[in-house]
């Protein structure tokens, strides 16, 4: 039967091309093994060189491993270290990796999470020797010279508020530390170590306590300063008003008396002038003030005594002519 | 193959269930064809694009509309939302967020920053983003959700720790911002993502609950230095003007006095040398007329009166003057 032999053959031949043909996506790299022996350079592994679609083996003898091509990320724990200024702290880092060598990393560690693992054991290891080798500041800050911008009004208060301690390495370098370390040592399982980075950084708790009443103390001081400067202005505006309400006063009383001064000066040359230009204006003066002098300080509540000798009352005793009215 | 003659005769009341071998062999044939019909076009929807690989290598982008392609899995796609765009939150979460990374799984940790003074600030922010290479974005890096999450709290990490407290609550804040996007924009270029961040903003940033009390004295002492120095600018205010207001007053009092004064001394002098014309003319009767005529005008006025004789001067020391008047007495001669 013709047809027959045709079908089977058609059959065998799908089954062949089906068990060589193999395709290679844009994110795996691919190596063949031969009974479990890698065969051949890795397919789609230089990643400047792209190998992607469909590619062929020897059916049936010959196995297709996949691997991932894409850049991977690793996410370890975070990890609890004193810093070399003995403070308690918490770093949390992730870094970027790639398979560079696929049969290499599928030979030393055959899956992933064997690797992540072993990144977490290297990275983490050096993480903790280059925090505890640094003071604090230097895992915090990167900037060397960066100028800080400073509230004024707080400034006054506190030189030292708005001031970043000087650094002498930084984070980047450290972290480019910890990359270089590192990546010699996962370099034997076939990984390449793209970067690492620190993504947190946290105080454990008995710091943290130690930080909230440092910045607590500070702020506190600030507010005390403000205080007392309220204090202290308000106590110089009220000292002005002192001084100026007194200069005020004492400029007016001043100014009163010199008028009143000139006035008087004027109204005693008016006078003297009128009452001294005769002996006789002299003397009556004399007499017309006494009078006036009797007019206006005697009065109802006044016990007065006369003798009969007066010139009142001369006449109570004597009568004759009446002696020249005088007093004195 | 030549089926058994009984099967050839139907059985009586049975339809014939046989299948033609016609149509064994076509049956599969015709699935296989529906497959490839079904599997042979694909749409994209208006906010995104497809991605097509052909034996997973990849081929084209395919922008919304209708699509054929190689079918029975030759060529596979993948729809990536260009268009939309996406946002993260770092510290807090909004409820029922579409994006799976949207909110982080430690929100406290992530709000928990050290400052670049070695303070300590709870910083709460937004990522907004959007896909701008999806080749990249598939290809280059596996998961770039969680990579973007991670590398923009670094990023966050990094700029709040050269910061000091001060810059990172109040004045620095549009600063951080920016140098936050710039530097991650960087980032994202320099391991070819697919990702264009497109605006960083800080949502809530606060001291630490602990010593936000503090934070709020100083703004309450600033209050409170204002209010004092207001209080002694306004009683400086109540007091001046009206004893400046005063002092006038005291000062014209005082010319009008000086007017006064003279004027009354002018009078005075000139009715005085009237007087003094009349009186030359004759001195003694005038002298004794005004004498007279003032006492006639004061003794009615003067309370008790006492005439003593010469003789009896004595008797005065004996005399009991209290009961007479209250003050003091005015003795005359």
């Amino acid at each position: 039967m013709n047809a027959r032999t045709l079908l089977v053959a058609i059959v065998v031949l799908l089954i062949v091309i089906f068990s060589s043909a193999y395709t290679v996506s844009e994110i795996e790299q691919v190596f063949i093994t031969q009974f479990g022996r890698p065969v051949g350079d890795p397919i789609n592994a230089n990643p400047a060189h792209n190998e992607a679609g469909l590619h062929f083996k020897v059916p049936f003898i010959q196995q297709v491993n996949r691997i991932e091509k894409r850049i991977l990320e690793w996410n370890g724990p975070a990890v609890d270290i004193p810093t070399s200024d003995k403070l308690y702290i918490s770093v949390d880092s992730f870094a970027r990796w790639r398979i560079a060598d696929p049969i290499v990393y599928y030979k030393g560690l055959h899956d992933e999470a064997s690797a992540l693992s072993r990144l977490n054991n290297i990275i983490g290891g050096e993480t903790k020797n280059f925090i505890a080798a640094h003071n604090l500041i230097e895992v915090v800050r990167s900037q060397k010279n960066r100028k800080t911008v400073r509230d004024e009004t707080l400034v006054d208060a506190n030189s030292t508020i708005g001031v970043l301690p000087p650094i002498e390495f930084g984070r980047s370098k450290l972290e480019q530390d910890i990359l270089a370390a590192s990546q010699p040592k996962v370099a034997p399982w076939g990984i390449e170590l793209l970067d690492v980075r620190f993504k947190r950084i946290n105080y454990k708790a008995g710091v943290i306590e130690k930080i909230y009443s440092r910045m607590a103390s500070e702020r506190q001081q600030i507010a005390e300063r403000f205080r007392s400067e309220g204090a202290g202005e308000a106590a110089k505006i009220l000292g002005k008003k002192d001084r100026d309400l007194l200069e005020i006063q004492s400029g007016a009383y001043r100014k009163e008396q010199e008028i009143k001064g000139k006035a008087d000066a004027e109204a005693t040359g008016i006078y003297a002038q009128a009452y001294n230009s005769s002996p006789s204006a002299a003397d009556f003066y004399q007499f017309v003030k006494t009078l006036e002098t009797y007019q206006k300080s005697l009065a109802k509540d006044t016990t007065l005594i006369l003798t009969s000798d007066s010139d009142l009352f001369r006449l109570f005793k004597h009568m004759g002519t009446p002696a020249k009215p005088e007093s004195k | 193959m030549k089926p058994p003659i009984f099967h050839d005769i139907p059985a009586p009341g049975f339809p014939n269930l046989r299948i033609p071998a016609k149509l064994i062999l076509l049956a599969p044939l015709a699935l296989l064809l529906l497959i490839t019909l079904f599997s042979g076009y694909f749409t994209v929807n208006p906010e995104s694009v497809a991605v097509v690989q052909r034996f997973g290598k990849f081929k084209y982008i395919a922008e919304p509309g209708l699509h054929f392609k190689l079918p029975l899995g030759i060529d596979s796609t993948t729809t990536i939302p260009i268009k939309r765009q996406l946002q993260l939150e770092f510290g807090f979460g909004t409820p029922n967020a579409t994006n799976p990374y949207q909110v982080g799984t430690e929100p406290q940790l992530e709000r928990d920053m050290v400052t670049g003074d070695l303070n300590a600030a709870e910083v709460e922010w937004i990522l907004q983003y959007s896909i701008s290479d999806p080749q990249q974005y598939l290809f280059h890096v596996r998961n770039p959700g969680p990579t973007l999450r991670d590398l923009t709290e670094s990023v966050m990490c990094e700029i709040i720790g050269d910061r000091t407290i001060d810059e990172v609550l109040t004045i620095g804040r549009a600063e951080i911002e920016k140098d936050c996007l710039e530097k991650l924009k960087t980032l994202l270029e320099r391991f070819n993502m697919g990702i264009a961040a497109q605006q960083l903003q800080l949502n809530n940033v606060h001291p630490p609950g602990p010593v936000q009390r503090s934070f709020d004295e100083v703004n309450r002492a600033q209050q409170e230095r204002e209010t004092l120095i207001n209080e002694a600018n306004g009683e400086y205010n109540r007091i001046i003007p009206k004893a400046k207001g005063l002092a006038a007053q005291r000062v014209s009092s005082a010319e009008g006095f000086a007017v006064q004064r003279v004027n009354e001394a002018e009078g005075d002098v000139t009715r005085f040398k009237q007087l003094l014309i009349q009186y030359d003319k004759a001195p003694a009767i005038t002298k004794q007329r005004l004498y007279l005529e003032t006492m006639n005008e004061v003794l009615p006025k003067i309370g008790p009166k006492i005439i003593l004789d010469e003789d009896a001067k004595q008797f005065l020391p004996l005399m009991n003057l209290q009961p007479a008047a209250a003050s003091a007495p005015t003795p005359t001669r």
